[in-house]
């Protein structure tokens, strides 16, 4: 393998000012949309006493999940020495922070008091998962900084495995700490379970590396450098191994629930209700976002097309963001279970499937926290030196064979 | 606890120098006292209401301690006044009285977000603190 | 009106007592067992801090409660909220507040039915208390669950984690509070057990609005009547297989 050159983008062209014209416009909206719902409060959003995490959270833990998920590639070049993914490492933690960046913006501009922020920084329940992931979150940053700068500073790369596996170690503890935040709510039917923090850790496998390899072919074709085939293979093999993993993750999520009598509502709720959840799992969930992926990717026809793998990406980032829907918005729809067995009524709408209509600002909050995330990425790629000259099998690839 | 007050005391200083700076031009507030003596004498008062009232705070929160001496709501029912109309005037209101002042030194208060900023006929029980 | 009078009349009879009271009851003396049902609270001076010897709750006899809806009412009057509020104007049906609702139970197979209050059930291991990252939800040594909004940050994970539905979000601003029951915008809030009532020796304006099927007092004290009447009849408590020991406790919940 020949040594690999990393460079700044040249961030000159039209194209790139106007990708950075427009992702600044979506951030603009994002700020804006936050400004209104706190100038006005949450009346003017899709929440209420019943569902009370909205599509502002969905955004912000699938953005948070996939940024753990993103500093994979890194992990596996560091911690488990695969020299085939070294060239990616950089950009891997850089996509890391951005999307966590982005996915933390959404969680706190979507609290009720915003600007008490300097309160959840100075006073801690060590009993909260909550405080425990405000630790893991802002040390996220500071432990994958150290790791870029041990990466890129060569005097420092003797220290790239050591804050690898650390970093690797935090963010196994990062994603295990949001599962957590619905495995350990012991009220509702369809949270209470240990395997929350395992089937996180997956699917942030999964999400992660789906918008690190849309993310490679973008920055490689937008500033036309090599991108070879194996490496590109070889991450979207991967990726469906990933998405299979959290394909059996929920079968047996829904298999341990089936087995306690006690959850049979709220299985059937999500599986064969009349309702949007049961439409979402199936048709988004498990169809578009994980059966056909797969096909995608391991079909020889499709699965050596770039453009294939780029819309098997796109789909498996759809299904996820949907899976978080499910269990986000799903999960608080179910009413709440105040007399096992016993039908309730009450004007607090006991009893009754929780009703939610995402609003258009939280939809704008959202999707300017994918637009900070990006931007981020875009700017930082100009700045310094994460992406490598090429990327062609002749360059990065340690098992080329010159004469095939 | 100590960072947040250490906060504070570097806001409100940087607050209160950059007020002295443009003091020439911004009338000074007139301030509408209410009737009576306060609770401790003004110097006292200017210095630290806000220690009084965050300390009180704390304590009838979880200790439920409900002398009226520097509560809140001892404060509201001397300070509170009438406009012209016989209405009380409202925390919003610019001749509020902690608001006269606190517009003018730019210190934002988020005490009457939830606290009732005047007395209230309707409140339909009264404490003992106030008998 | 004749009901909500003879309540007015029992609260100044209260009040009275207390006023003349205060310094007896100090000494612990003055006051004749039976005729209150909080002589502990009425024994603490207004500047001594709470503590751990009491235990408040409040015991729902179910099958004296009707849907007359008397102690919502009653809440709402008391702590400015609902009808007992001009405010939450803007907010949908399904964003108002609710302290305290009536629910009715039924089971599908009998038919039987029942209605109760439900309301936070000042639970001993309360999880909303666990889960909020602040220590904004706390738990005051008496016993009772409260919200400290001067450090709620309104991130909604208490009311994703309480089994009873007992907390309420501000989504818009509030101007007409009452003075001793601050609420306000981007804050969780629910039932404080009337703090300001227990706290001047008094039961909370749900129990005073329906003492036929309401008792407050001292779970801790094996002579107050709530406790008496638990020896005597027993209880049950929502969802007690959570195990989280609520200090709200019902009776004839037999479906």
């Amino acid at each position: 393998m020949k040594k690999v050159y990393f460079s700044e983008i040249s961030g000159n062209s039209l194209g790139y000012l106007a990708l950075v014209a427009g992702l600044g416009l979506l951030v603009l909206l994002g700020l804006a949309a936050f400004w209104y719902m706190e100038y006005n409060g949450h009346w003017v959003t899709g929440m209420n006493d019943q569902v009370v995490w909205g599509i502002p959270h969905v955004f912000a833990v699938f953005l948070i999940v996939a940024a753990s998920g993103a500093l994979n590639v890194a992990s596996i070049s560091s911690v488990f020495s695969k020299t085939a993914y070294k060239p990616l490492a950089r950009l891997s933690g850089l996509l890391a922070l951005a999307l966590l960046a982005g996915g933390l913006m959404v969680l706190v501009l979507d609290l009720g008091r915003p600007d008490r922020l300097i309160i959840a920084m100075t006073k801690y329940n060590f009993k909260s998962i909550f405080a425990w992931n405000i630790y893991l979150y802002t040390g996220f940053f500071v432990v994958v900084i150290v790791y870029l700068w041990m990466m890129m500073e060569r005097k420092m790369n003797k220290y790239t495995h050591a804050a690898g596996t650390a970093a690797f170690i935090w963010r196994l503890t990062l994603t295990t700490g949001t599962g957590s935040i619905f495995g350990f709510i012991v009220a509702r039917q369809f949270y209470d379970s240990a395997i929350y923090a395992p089937m996180f850790i997956i699917m942030s496998f999964s999400f992660g590396l789906a918008i690190f390899i849309l993310m490679l072919m973008a920055i490689y074709g937008g500033t036309g450098r090599p991108l070879g085939d194996a490496i590109l293979f070889r991450l979207k093999n991967l990726l469906g191994v990933f998405v299979a993993a959290v394909l059996f993750m929920v079968i047996i999520f829904f298999l341990t629930a089936l087995y306690a009598t006690e959850h049979h509502d709220v299985v059937r709720f999500i599986l064969s209700g009349d309702n949007i959840y049961t439409k979402l799992f199936w048709v988004v969930q498990v169809i578009l976002g994980s059966l056909v992926p797969i096909a995608i990717f391991y079909n020889p026809v499709t699965g050596t097309s770039r453009a294939w793998i780029a819309i098997g990406s796109i789909l498996v980032i759809l299904g996820g963001f949907v899976q978080i829907f499910v269990i986000i918005v799903g999960g608080q729809a179910f009413p709440l279970v105040l007399f096992p067995g016993m039908e309730v009524s009450s004007s607090f709408y006991d009893g009754v499937v929780g009703s939610y209509t995402p609003s258009l600002p939280e939809f704008l909050l959202g999707i300017g926290g994918v637009a900070v995330a990006l931007i981020i990425v875009t700017l930082a790629l100009k700045v310094l030196q994460f992406t490598p000259n090429s990327l062609a099998d002749e360059d990065v690839d340690p098992h080329y064979v010159k004469a095939k | 606890m100590n960072i947040l007050h250490l906060l504070k005391a570097f806001l409100i200083t940087g607050v209160m120098l950059m007020a002295t700076a443009v003091s020439a031009e911004v009338p000074l507030p007139e301030i509408q006292t209410g009737e009576g003596n306060c609770v401790e004498p003004t110097d006292i008062m200017r210095k630290d209401h806000m220690n009084f009232i965050y300390h009180q705070r704390d304590e009838t929160m979880y200790q439920g301690i409900r002398t009226s001496k520097y509560s809140l709501k001892q404060c509201v029912s001397c300070h509170a006044i009438k406009d012209d109309q016989g209405e009380y005037v409202r925390a919003n209101d610019p001749k509020y009285f902690c608001t006269s002042c606190h517009e003018y030194v730019a210190v934002k208060i988020d005490c009457f977000e939830c606290h009732a900023d005047t007395p209230r006929s309707t409140d339909k029980h009264e404490l003992r603190v106030n008998e | 009106m004749s009901n909500k009078a003879s309540n007015k009349e029992l609260v100044n009879q209260k009040r009275r007592a207390i006023l003349g009271g205060t310094a007896a009851a100090i000494t612990g003396a003055a006051i004749a067992p039976g005729v209150f049902l909080t002589e502990t609270a009425q024994a603490r001076p207004l500047d001594e801090p709470v503590n751990g010897k009491i235990r408040w709750g409040i015991l729902v006899n179910t099958n004296n409660c009707n849907d007359c809806n008397d102690c919502v009412i009653a809440c709402q009057e008391e702590n400015g909220w609902g009808i007992g509020s001009t405010d939450e104007q803007k907010s949908r049906p399904d964003q108002k507040a609710q302290w305290i609702r009536t629910v009715k139970v039924t089971n599908k197979k009998t038919g039987y039915t029942k209605t109760l209050p439900m309301f936070c059930q000042h639970c001993e291991n309360p999880p909303c208390v666990d889960v909020c990252p602040t220590g904004a939800s706390f738990k005051r040594a008496d016993g009772i669950v409260l919200v400290d909004k001067h450090i709620c940050i309104g991130c909604r994970y208490c009311m994703m984690a309480c089994p009873y539905k007992a907390r309420s979000f501000i989504h818009e601003k509030l101007t007409d509070q009452r003075s001793y029951a601050p609420r306000g915008i981007g804050t969780v809030e629910g039932c404080t057990l009337c703090i300001q009532r227990v706290d001047n020796g008094e039961d909370p304006a749900c129990v005073v609005a329906c003492s036929n099927s309401l008792i407050f007092g001292d779970l801790n004290d094996p002579d107050s009547e709530i406790s008496k009447e638990l020896a005597r009849n027993g209880g049950t408590q929502i969802r007690a297989d959570l195990r989280l020991n609520p200090g709200i406790i019902y009776q004839g919940l037999n479906f």
